[in-house]
């Protein structure tokens, strides 16, 4: 190569998880990361075309019934009823429009819809665990679902995972790209959950646990959570001492 | 006004049902259709079977489409194996006259990865383009810069492996926004 451009800024990932909200891919604790953490510096890429764009979805993109997971089937889930909505918002604090939220989860009784899981807790023939929404032009989403159960894993001895909901959101661009867990308030698990554990910053581990949301229950139907989502912000942000 | 980010967790292993997948961006007999496939893998060299592949791309034309035309989704299968049917991006130009060799950017997703890892995919025949593109111009080693270029292995077809860790480790890249 004749003419070689300066080479690209490093990052230390575990240095930066020190000061971010993101967890390091490398977190011992969590024994999945061990072979899995890419463990040489990542390179910090220009704000380009190619970072900037991402893909756009639209309300035609799913259906109205998506976003209720406890009418995809011919009776009921078992299990307590809720709601959980809230806004996925740039970190400018403006509305992400037409973001695309997908949401997984175990059913009541802690057990997923997947060959590989394999918890001796029951199946429930009325609960899939999967929907998808589009935020509106204020960046609202809203799910109906049954409260998930807490999950047993093989990471440790007696390891319990905090009852979850996982999310999956796409921002104006692709690197905002986040998917991400949502907890439930007070759980007794999280001091003993090397995934939540996982983001060092205490402040940054309570974003990702849902608020009670008396305001949006619906008396005799539904209890109600909402859980606000805030997004990298389209290059608004700058890297702090990198 | 800054609002702190919410944090990255990992996908877990069940995502399937909550993730729809599109490995077709066209049709496989659309006239250009190329095939990308690889694998992804651990430091061990073993095969991540829970492992999910987002591409994001330009059009022929190096522009990028408004909608999702220009993104795919593919769940890895029992041998860590992805693949995609897409055409290959053409050149894309900046607003400064840098112009970018051909390329998709690509996020892997798997349980054990608290947060995506993100790399780009070139092609091994755009040597040319290749040498002028300013990221790959910016990586001092050769062997590194292999590491993100997929390798034709047949007619319309690329071989693309993700490392996730180790000696053969791909080079992955981050943001100053997305705190990947």
């Amino acid at each position: 190569m004749s003419e070689r451009a300066q080479e690209l800024q490093t990052i230390d990932d575990d240095e930066r998880a020190t000061r971010d909200a993101d967890p390091a891919y490398l977190t011992p604790e969590y024994v999945g990361t061990r072979l899995r953490s890419p463990r040489r510096p990542l390179l910090l890429l220009p704000q380009r075309l190619s970072e900037l764009t991402g893909p756009a979805f639209g309300q035609d993109d799913v259906r109205p019934g998506d976003s209720d997971l406890t009418t995809q089937h011919a009776g009921e889930p078992l299990g307590e009823r809720i709601i959980v909505s809230g806004r996925v918002m740039g970190s400018d604090g403006r509305p992400v429009r037409n973001a695309l939220v997908e949401v997984w989860q175990a059913n009541a009784a802690g057990r997923y819809l997947h060959r590989v899981d394999q918890h001796p807790a029951p199946l429930d023939p009325n609960f899939t665990g999967g929907g998808r929404v589009v935020t509106d032009d204020d960046g609202r989403y809203r799910f109906i679902t049954i409260k998930p159960g807490a999950y047993p894993w093989k990471n440790h001895d007696n390891a319990w995972r905090p009852a979850h909901i996982h999310f999956s959101v796409f921002g104006r661009a692709f690197t905002e790209r986040l998917v991400t867990q949502m907890y439930f308030p007070g759980d007794p698990l999280f001091a003993y959950d090397p995934i939540y554990q996982s983001v060092r910053d205490p402040a940054a581990r309570e974003r990702m646990i849902s608020s009670f949301d008396l305001a949006s229950t619906k008396p005799e139907w539904a209890l109600a959570y909402s859980y606000d989502i805030v997004l990298g912000g389209s290059g608004a942000t700058p890297l702090e001492n990198a | 006004m800054s609002l702190p980010r919410t944090p990255s967790q990992t996908v877990g292993p069940f995502f399937e049902f909550g993730m729809v997948t599109k490995t077709l961006l066209v049709d496989e007999d659309a006239p250009g259709a190329i095939r990308i496939e690889g694998k992804v893998l651990d430091g061990a060299g073993e095969p991540v079977p829970d492992g999910l592949v987002e591409i994001w791309q330009a059009g022929a034309d190096g522009r990028y489409e408004e909608g999702h035309l220009g993104w795919g989704r593919c769940q890895t299968d029992a041998d860590g194996g992805y693949a995609f049917t897409t055409i290959k991006p053409g050149a894309v130009s900046e607003a400064d006259g840098t112009t970018l060799a051909p390329h998709l950017t690509v996020l892997c997703f798997a349980r054990g990865l608290l947060k995506p890892v993100l790399t780009r995919v070139y092609f091994s025949d755009e040597q040319e383009a290749n040498r002028a593109d300013p990221v790959l111009g910016a990586i001092g080693s050769d062997s590194d810069r292999a590491t993100l270029v997929a390798t034709a292995i047949g007619p319309a077809t690329y071989r693309f492996d993700i490392r996730l860790q180790g000696d053969e480790q791909t080079v992955f890249f981050t943001t100053p926004a997305a705190g990947l």
